[in-house]
């Protein structure tokens, strides 16, 4: 029986980190400056016990060694169930890991990019007509979360308008999940159902899309892949493709609102957008991944043992002054930025390129449409709980 | 008089960020995985030796040789 367990504040960020508290969802950053001064892995008996590590070298560590860090577990949670459900090739360690992910790459090259990119500025000025006449909106509910939505619902072939049914499910998945294993079933459930009745659909009538092309594939024995790899892709392009771009999109937008000079200075000059974009990924990297810890070993001088998790904290390593000179400030025309917030090694995001589209043709619209915009101080910005950040609610004036 | 210089990405490094690409397109061509690997045989025109540099100090895997003659 799933209770909802009431969250004890955490008092103690060295020994007794939590994640899903709600000093780390308003400001991560000195948490984590605290906890890399002390020591690079901290530890938590909470979610069944998790490491952080806070350093570059402590997070590349663990990215590369996926023997003793498994990523048969991705997500941090209260309960580890029976693994039931893989999201290829996310949950999907070597050697199965490099035929499940090759097959989604094709569709994600800068090249395949390019073709996409006119329908997303067609997304981002559909979007800004229905509110450029207002003197305030709210640019996580009205822009920022519908680019993503709409953008992977198009190479997927799914209906654009079904939005906020994806949204909801993330929702449910990432966030109201971690703490309520009900709620994370139904979703999980509703999606694969949705996405079993749009293979069904084009086993009729085949068509030019992610999910048809997925239908073709083959697996490493020149087999089609079994459905539930194929369900299980779907569910993770769908989970993967939204949250996180909305999040960075929206982490942008909020830092523009109230830098009035590096607003200008991106107008000035738009040569500067590509560092900019890359700046704000290193920033407000939005994603954080998580790892089983399968075998006893040693990260940057402290032992892990089996039977815990890691939280593995791209935006924490993002965040290290020993890997990036200024690491707290954002300089917006950075020259070297070897930045994680794509993760290191071979689960390096596959929707890397196309987020970077979304993020630079959501950004130079907006700018083109609205160069004038701060935070409405009427109103308040809130942020996403968990291990996606973003935010959820921001308020601008633009008028 | 500086020397040339050469180009190599070490493709078992190689993860596609695709950062090189970006920075420096003249220098680098990626495959249908969006794999990088340096354009012929990686020599550098002198036009182009600070965006080879550029590259190299973003590739998130450090992939990016340069080989200096």
């Amino acid at each position: 029986m799933n209770e909802h367990v009431k969250h004890v504040p955490v008092t103690d960020w060295f020994n007794d980190f939590d994640h899903t508290d709600p000093q780390w969802t308003e400001d991560p950053f000195p948490i984590w400056d605290e906890l890399r001064g002390k020591c690079p892995v901290v530890h938590t008996d909470r979610f069944l016990g998790v490491y952080l590590p806070t350093t570059y070298e402590a997070v590349k560590q663990i990215s590369y060694d996926t023997e003793t860090f498994s990523s048969r577990r991705v997500v941090v949670r209260n309960v580890r169930p029976e693994i039931t459900s893989p999201t290829p090739p996310i949950t999907t360690d070597p050697p199965y890991h490099k035929p499940a992910k090759q097959l989604l790459l094709p569709p994600f090259t800068p090249q395949a990019m390019k073709k996409l990119e006119p329908r997303v500025r067609a997304i981002c000025n559909e979007l800004i007509d229905e509110f450029i006449k207002d003197r305030t909106v709210d640019a996580a509910a009205a822009y920022t979360k519908h680019i993503p939505t709409r953008a992977i619902a198009h190479m997927l072939g799914i209906p654009e308008k079904d939005g906020d049914l994806f949204v909801k499910w993330i929702h449910q998945i990432l966030e109201l999940g971690i703490h309520n294993d009900a709620i994370l079933m139904q979703a999980a459930q509703e999606m694969s159902l949705y996405f079993f009745e749009q293979i069904e659909q084009r086993k009729k009538h085949p068509t030019d899309d992610l999910i048809s092309d997925l239908m073709n594939a083959k697996g490493p024995d020149g087999q089609p892949l079994p459905d539930p790899h194929v369900i299980g892709s779907l569910r993770l392009l769908l989970i993967a493709g939204i949250d996180t771009t909305w999040s960075a999109i929206g982490s942008s937008l909020w830092h523009l609102a109230r830098t009035p000079t590096d607003r200008k200075r991106l107008i000035a000059e738009p040569h500067i957008l590509p560092f900019a974009i890359e700046e704000f990924l290193r920033a407000y990297a939005p994603v954080t991944m998580a790892r089983e810890v399968m075998k006893e070993g040693v990260v940057a001088g402290c032992p892990v043992k089996p039977g815990n998790m890691v939280l593995l904290s791209f935006p924490a390593a993002n965040r290290d002054p020993a890997m990036f000179p200024d690491a707290g400030k954002v300089i917006i025309d950075r020259k070297e930025n070897r930045h994680a917030a794509f993760g290191l090694g071979i689960h390096r995001c596959v929707g890397s390129n196309l987020a970077r589209m979304e993020m630079t043709v959501a950004l130079e619209e907006w700018l083109k449409r609205i160069p004038e915009f701060s935070l409405d101080p009427a109103g308040t910005v809130t942020w996403s709980e968990g291990t996606v950040r973003g935010p959820r609610q921001l308020p601008l004036l633009i008028g | 008089m500086p020397g040339k210089i050469r180009l190599r990405v070490d493709p078992d490094k190689c993860q596609g960020h695709s950062r090189c690409k970006s920075l420096a397109p003249e220098l680098f061509e990626l495959d249908e995985f969006g794999n990088a690997r340096e354009i012929g045989d990686g020599t550098v025109p002198d036009a182009l030796v600070e965006k080879a540099y550029l590259a190299r100090s973003n590739c998130p895997e450090l992939a990016i040789e340069i080989i200096e003659e």
